[in-house]
């Protein structure tokens, strides 16, 4: 049953709408008893940025997302999973990714859509780029070292 | 045989340039030569690869540590640390 899930993923511009993508996954099911959904949005910083630019890598940005998921999907016993991340000019407040992850259960929802975010931030080719609400040229966001120690703690022994 | 390399965000905005088809000469085995070479084109790939530690490298649009073999590559995208999600 498990291994029968592929994972619905979509690199878009446009934005997204949390509610219909939760009913997309559980519309006609009566086998899911849990979804966990995680949204990023962009924050403003306490007012310094006006938005945020996300460049991707088209192409390998799904390629790398599937190989992720489908990843998760093998480690979970999940019943459907879907992620979706945008790119373009993001302003505060506005969507930037979605994990939605269902499963008879809730542990594996849980476990399956925090693991996918950690792997996501590390490893999905994106690159945030800051546009500063007073005008002046914003710096690319760096890589956090704490990302990079996130991912790691789902490495499975050996690894 | 040529290659394409791509570069993204601060890579692509040093070397002033978002991919461009190369001939690698003989003797460029590996993603850490590649980088050594391509430091040595000019001013703009040295500012670049200045720390070729910190740069990501992909071939065929899968991740690849520094010490992977390019024979074969088609495609070598160079970009700094993801920050997605």
């Amino acid at each position: 049953m498990a291994g029968a899930v592929v994972a619905a993923i979509r690199i878009q511009r446009e934005d997204f709408d949390v509610a219909a993508e939760i009913a997309g996954l559980t519309k006609g099911r009566a086998d899911i008893g849990a979804v966990v959904t995680f949204s990023g949005l962009c924050r403003d910083e306490q007012g310094a940025l006006s938005a945020l630019e996300l460049e991707h890598y088209p192409g390998m940005a799904e390629a790398e997302i599937g190989r992720i998921a489908a990843e998760a999907v093998e480690r979970w016993p999940l019943q459907g999973l879907t992620v979706i991340h945008r790119h373009g000019k993001i302003a505060p407040g506005q969507n930037i990714v979605l994990v939605v992850a269902a499963s008879s259960h809730r542990q594996a929802a849980f476990e399956a859509a925090n693991f996918l975010m950690d792997y996501l931030k590390s490893r999905a080719p994106f690159w945030k780029k800051e546009h500063r609400a007073d005008g002046s040229e914003g710096g690319w966001v760096e890589a956090k070292e704490a990302d990079d120690q996130a991912a790691d703690r789902w490495k499975k022994q050996g690894e | 045989m040529s290659t394409k390399l791509i570069y993204f965000a601060w890579v692509r905005e040093r070397i002033g340039k978002p991919e461009e088809d190369v001939e690698l000469p003989s003797g460029i085995e590996t993603v850490a030569d590649l980088l050594r070479w391509l430091k040595s084109r000019g001013e703009e790939y040295e500012n670049a690869l200045q720390y070729p530690d910190v740069i990501r490298v992909a071939i065929n649009q899968e991740h690849v540590g520094h010490r992977e073999k390019i024979a074969g590559a088609r495609e070598i995208a160079l970009f700094p640390p993801m920050t997605g999600g």
